[in-house]
């Protein structure tokens, strides 16, 4: 297994060499594809300058604000519509009505209300995180065992215990879920509303290095966008595992 | 347990008191119009759009962009989906490489394809191969991995050759993962168009609802957003009926509890 | 007083297609305090949905529970079921502690001393050094015990318990059936047991209803005159104790017939 691994690690450092050299040597256009060299040197500098980390925390503190909104309003209402069917029938027409909306359409929409500032990439975002969120969450509610919230009533809990003490712990799993999902919506969504209508953060970063044809710089914000992205997935990784230890130790111990 | 009716009354009774709430207090207060035009002006304005023809050119031009770019992609990623799941050390030699593009959204790649495409209709449908191929690639990577090993055997000891064990064995056995895979790509494959038709483009269906929001245009801005939800809705649509009809083996399993 | 007394309840249901179901008919008993009394019937008689109606968990549909004088129209404070899913019951995300301490909470015992009650409880059970598991990592058995800990947790004065040790081996079926009949010595509390198994039932009780097929009603009692403490082999050996069992076997047994 280990010499596999080192294979592949092999691999992709020889097609890193070998782009190093091409680019280099000039045979594919340095305008478009830099030596990888270079984009590690301007990667660094920015990062050092301040410059990209700057741009990533306006990005996050717009991307994070929608995405807990979305959840603070979407779990309550998830959890409302798993357990009464009523309540469920009311909204399931509109929300199949906006369920289909790409969410980078909302966007337009978002400009008209908000124009170019923080609150046009809050909504968007709140929008599209919406339905993985929502919809986790209804199933969560909808899978639990009537043995569970039967067991919560023997011992004479009040129904808002019942949902704060038994229900929300239960569904935690497919809220979880439900959250894991959208986080990578959250970045796209945040990257594509600052490329059509803003004037900071990273995804607009990336784009107006296009435009100035500063191709390293370019890369450099993609580099540091991918790294967010791992890094992203990984504290989410960690807080999952805090949080819900035990549904971690089982997820694992059942592989 | 109440036998419930199968059609929503409650659900449709409250989106017809939202819709009605929205067209009174549209026409109610000017200020709003202009942020929300009343129901029936947008409808309007949609059927004006459709009839006149002024929106069919930015249509055909997001669907053939669209087409050509999930098409490419289903190829693509299917076709190395299938051999790097077969090729164990194909694949572990690809993975580290994988793993590290993966958490890039691929609309980031919007920049690169600009640069090197230009704004045309090439750099959309570049771009959305890109990212249908993820979920795509990854999925029928995961649906050839999980084939049960004595299947193929099986295959080849009825002396099945190389070419039709992959016909009649592992692609349909592998083919819930790569339709989850193609499902996924689908909504996927239409965010990307608009997103780039809005990013640069001068054409389609993005382009057209970003325009009319910059010309403030609001009713044909709701227009172009109705017709690309209802577009989003029947290729779902048509998806699902698709798959039903060549996926009946597997429902029927579904149906019968197996798994 | 009877501590717990049951009068004419029936129960019925609408089934899907529409068609009304009765799964109980009509049933009466007066239980004592400190008794331990058993319900044995034959599979789908209703059992279950007896101990939900006397849990105050369902409402039936005509006939009434009465439980230390009062009638019960919800989840009586002084009473808990037993789920026979125990896996379903127990909270996945509490330690086994946690979930013992649950039962503690809910009867609004937050002191400092509840954690000591819940160990000592564990450790009653037999599960002492288990106090930091979670559910899945224990077996079966262990994880009805920790249900049952659960329920002592909460003092109730009735147990009710929907055929707890169905679903286990039959070694740790004798195990904890004798653990079951130490903790209420111990505890002195009134347990409504329901089982399919007879021997399990004359094992156990004081007393044991019959209950009939769909709609259920009792076709029989006994009284179980056995000594105490129980035990498995001298117990279970006595002539008295198959000749009971017979008597209930082919009572049951011939509801089958036409």
């Amino acid at each position: 297994m280990r010499a596999v691994k080192l294979n592949g690690l092999m691999f992709m450092l020889g097609l890193f060499a070998v782009w190093e050299l091409v680019a280099q040597a000039e045979l594919i256009n340095p305008l478009v594809v830099p030596p990888l060299s270079k984009i590690l040197k301007i990667f660094f500098e920015l990062l050092w300058s301040g410059q990209i980390p700057a741009q990533i925390v306006v990005s996050m503190k717009r991307a994070l604000l929608g995405y807990f909104l979305a959840a603070a309003v979407f779990i309550p209402l998830g959890i409302l519509m798993g357990l009464y069917q009523p309540v469920y029938r009311v909204c399931e027409v509109v929300v199949e009505m906006l369920r289909p909306v790409p969410p980078p359409v909302v966007i337009p929409v978002a400009m008209l209300f908000f124009g170019l500032g923080d609150e046009m990439k809050i909504f968007v975002i709140f929008f599209s995180c919406a339905w993985p969120i929502l919809l986790n969450t209804i199933d969560g509610v909808r899978n639990l065992d009537w043995v569970l919230l039967n067991t919560a009533r023997t011992f004479g809990l009040s129904p808002g215990k019942i949902c704060w003490q038994v229900i929300l712990p239960a569904c935690s799993p497919q809220i979880i879920t439900g959250l894991r999902v959208s986080l990578p919506i959250m970045l796209i969504l945040v990257v594509i509303s600052e490329m059509v209508g803003s004037t900071d953060g990273i995804g607009y970063f990336i784009l107006d290095s296009q435009r100035r044809f500063r191709v390293a710089q370019m890369y450099a914000g993609m580099l540091s966008l991918a790294i967010l992205g791992y890094a992203l997935n990984q504290i989410f990784n960690l807080l999952h595992r805090r949080l819900l230890a035990w549904h971690w130790g089982m997820m694992t111990k059942m592989e | 347990m109440n036998p419930v009716s199968k059609f929503n009354w409650p659900g449709w009774l409250a989106f017809s008191v939202l819709l009605l709430l929205w067209e009174t207090a549209s026409r109610a207060l000017p200020g709003l119009r202009v942020y929300i035009p009343p129901i029936s002006q947008i409808l309007a304005s949609l059927g004006q759009l459709l009839l006149s023809g002024a929106i069919t050119n930015h249509l055909t031009v997001s669907l053939v962009r669209f087409v050509e770019g999930y098409l490419l992609a289903a190829a693509i990623a299917v076709s190395l989906g299938i051999i790097l799941g077969y090729f164990h050390y194909l694949h572990s030699l690809l993975e580290m490489l994988i793993e590290l593009l993966r958490p890039m959204p691929s609309v980031a790649i919007i920049p690169v394809a600009i640069l090197t495409l230009g704004l045309g209709d090439s750099m959309i449908v570049a771009v959305t191969v890109y990212a249908c191929l993820w979920p795509i690639l990854i999925n029928t990577i995961d649906g050839v991995r999980n084939i049960e090993r004595t299947l193929v055997d099986t295959g080849r000891t009825f002396g099945l050759s190389a070419g039709r064990i992959l016909w009649q064995i592992i692609l349909p056995g592998a083919s819930p993962y790569i339709v989850t895979g193609l499902r996924i790509g689908l909504s996927i494959a239409l965010i990307l168009v608009t997103t780039a038709e809005m990013v640069a483009g001068s054409k389609g269906l993005g382009f057209f609802i970003l325009d009319e929001e910059r010309s403030m245009n609001s009713s044909n801005m709701y227009a172009g957003i109705i017709l690309v939800a209802l577009l989003g809705y029947m290729l779902n649509r048509g998806f699902v009926l698709l798959e039903r009809k060549t996926m009946k083996w597997r429902h029927g399993m579904i149906a019968r509890g197996a798994r | 007083m009877p501590i717990l007394e049951v009068q004419g309840l029936s129960k019925s249901y609408r089934q899907a297609g529409g068609e009304m179901t009765v799964a109980i008919g009509n049933i009466s008993c007066r239980i004592e305090a400190g008794e331990f009394v058993s319900f044995v019937g034959p599979s789908g008689c209703g059992k279950t949905t007896l101990l939900m109606s006397i849990a105050g968990l369902l409402a039936p549909t005509s006939g009434r529970v009465i439980v230390k004088g009062q009638e019960v129209v919800g989840p009586p404070p002084n009473l808990v079921l037993l789920f026979q899913e125990y896996n379903k019951s127990l909270f996945a995300w509490r330690s086994v502690l946690g979930n013992v301490r649950f039962g503690l909470e809910a009867r609004g015992d937050h002191s400092a001393d509840a954690e000591t009650k819940a160990r000592a409880l564990i450790d009653l059970v037999g599960l002492r050094g288990f106090e930091n598991h979670y559910p899945w990592e224990l077996s079966g058995g262990m994880q009805q015990r920790v249900a049952i800990a659960r329920a002592l947790a909460y003092e109730p004065e009735v147990l009710l318990m929907d055929e707890p040790f169905g679903s286990l081996d039959a070694l740790t079926r004798l195990d904890l059936e004798d653990t079951l009949l130490r903790l209420w010595a111990e505890l002195k509390t009134t347990i409504l047991f329901i089982t399919h198994d007879i021997e399990e039932a004359i094992y156990l009780s004081d007393r044991i209803w019959v209950l009939s097929r769909r709609p259920s009603e009792i076709v029989q009692e006994l009284q179980i005159h056995f000594s105490r403490p129980r035990n498995q082999v001298t117990t279970r050996t006595e002539a008295r104790f198959m000749e009971i069992r017979n008597d209930i076997y082919r009572r049951i047994a011939n509801q089958d017939a036409p």
